[in-house]
């Protein structure tokens, strides 16, 4: 499993997200709060580009009247026919067992590990004294 | 949460679909509100500025529910020189008719002059709506067809709306949506069946408009879901009208297109119409065959939305009661129910089913062959 270095930390600040394409799939990567999330850039239900969608929150009801609204920023939206996953997991909504997109580990190294590590620079120069923002694919 | 992430992926314009199709249901909009200002007398645009358009029914700063995408459409299909989804044609070039081989693209423009109190502003409106089509997209290119739109409360202005344009070739069809005043086979109408057959152009029935009636027979539901299912049962009422006032046996060379309402209903519809046909047809005398022969012969379906059954067969058991060559593709672009060519039909189906699907119908009915 090769490791990608996708970007400076501080090119990626949380709410934000960055789409680029690793050995031709293409990928989008998020930061939810501190946290890094990979996700296939590619709807499995019809194929759109998925994570240009807004990121909401999931509703869910226990009893017609009750709401609970949580996960908030955390479910990716789809574009096109509003499908809903979770960046988390990739896992769908409206179908758990039969859609899912895939996800991909997102994580943080230290430029000097990056260095030294199995890694393949995406679209960053690396600098040893900084974090970047990895993903394995 | 209507806001919009990124303006106009590049990703959106990936190749999907090689063999060329048909997109029998594209839907233009205007960028700015004042667009139409050029093809409407300065009576018109000072009416529009002093007293705006009253509809048949209220609410009409937006739409009766709000859509589950900004505009009702693809978040991804804003033009990058801005102006809402399907504003634009060179984007629309970008994102659809170039990557999916679309031959043929058949315009049907919503929110024009159709279902407005004042016929005379509806008509102004309709004919503006019709010269734009030819100027901002049509003459500009080749692959895209025109709807005439009729302001179709008033049957006798829409008629020579339709007399004026026909023999254009810009145009390929006329265009009515399912909800109007009166269900759809009253007399008011009949004009505009007459020089639609005179013609030789098809009726497009487009589900939605404002008709001023609830959106659904048993009254104003709750939720936009229940909009979007009971555009069928609409199109039903439609069809019925159709049938039982004899439009179809007093125009036999009429074309009905259903578009954008589904079809799956169709089979049981028409089976319930012959039945009770055999049982009351002295009532309605002048509907001489079975109810199924008249949709069989004289009605097409565009495919989207497309029934998307758990098995497959059940969506080939109903296709072939209404049969592969009626059905014609449709994407519903940009709006955000769209279909994927590449990805709407399951396998299975053979080669000449699925170019008549994707291309052979359209091109028959519409007359490009
Ligand atoms: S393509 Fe994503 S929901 Fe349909």
């Amino acid at each position: 499993m090769a490791r990608h270095v996708i970007a400076p930390v501080d090119e990626l600040p949380p709410g934000t997200r960055k789409f680029l394409e690793i050995e031709g799939r293409p990928i989008a990567v998020f930061n939810i709060k501190g946290e890094y999330f990979g996700l296939m850039n590619r709807c499995p239900h019809q194929g759109a580009a998925l994570c240009e969608g807004p990121l909401i929150g999931l509703a869910q009801s226990k009893d017609p009247g009750e709401i609970e609204y949580t996960k908030l920023g955390e479910i990716i939206r789809c574009p096109w026919h509003g499908w809903e996953f979770d960046i988390r997991t990739g896992q769908s909504y409206c179908d758990p067992r039969r859609f899912r997109v895939k996800a991909y580990a997102a994580h943080v190294e230290p430029g000097a590990s990056v260095v030294k590590g199995p890694y393949v620079a995406e679209t960053v120069t690396v600098k040893v004294e900084s974090d970047y923002v990895v993903v394995e694919l | 949460m209507n806001i919009q992430f990124r303006e106009s992926p590049e990703a959106a314009s990936t190749p999907t679909t090689k063999t060329a199709i048909a997109d029998c249901d594209i839907h233009p909009a205007r960028a700015t509100r004042t667009e139409l200002y050029p093809y409407l007398a300065k009576r018109w645009q000072h009416h529009l500025e002093v007293y705006g358009v009253h509809a048949y029914q209220g609410m009409m700063e937006g739409p009766p529910y709000p859509k589950a995408q900004p505009n009702a459409s693809r978040r991804d299909a804003y033009p990058p020189e801005g102006g809402p989804q399907g504003s634009s044609l060179s984007f629309m070039q970008k994102q659809l008719l170039d990557p999916n081989n679309v031959q043929l693209g058949v315009l049907n423009p919503l929110n024009t002059g159709q279902g407005i109190r004042n016929h005379e502003l509806s008509a102004a409106l309709c004919s503006a709506i019709n010269d734009w089509q030819i100027d901002k997209w049509t003459s500009k290119d080749k692959r895209l067809k025109a709807s005439i739109v009729v302001g179709n409360e008033d049957g006798l202005s829409a008629a020579a709306e339709i007399r004026e344009r026909a023999g254009d070739k810009n145009f390929v069809q006329v265009l009515l949506l399912s909800r109007n005043v009166e269900p759809l086979g009253q007399r008011r109408y009949w004009p505009i069946y007459q020089a639609a057959e005179e013609a030789g152009l098809p009726v497009g029935v487009h589900a939605f408009g404002f008709g001023g009636n609830p959106i659904t027979p048993s009254g104003w539901p709750s939720y936009y879901i229940e909009e979007m299912v009971g555009h069928s049962q609409c199109q039903q009422s439609a069809l019925a009208s159709l049938v039982l006032e004899g439009v179809f046996e007093r125009f036999p060379k009429l074309k009905m297109v259903m578009i954008e309402a589904g079809f799956g209903w169709a089979p049981s519809l028409a089976w319930r119409l012959d039945k009770v046909w055999q049982r009351l047809r002295s009532e309605v005398p002048h509907v001489k065959r079975p109810p199924s022969e008249y949709i069989r012969e004289q009605v097409w379906w565009t495919t989207q939305p497309m029934e998307d059954p758990e098995r497959r067969e059940d969506l080939f058991d109903v296709i072939k009661w209404i049969g592969w060559d009626r059905l014609l593709f449709a994407t519903d672009y940009p709006h955000w129910d769209y279909d994927e060519p590449s990805r709407v039909l399951p396998a299975g189906v053979s080669e000449d089913n699925r170019e008549a699907f994707y291309l052979g119908n359209a091109r028959k009915l519409y007359g490009m062959t």
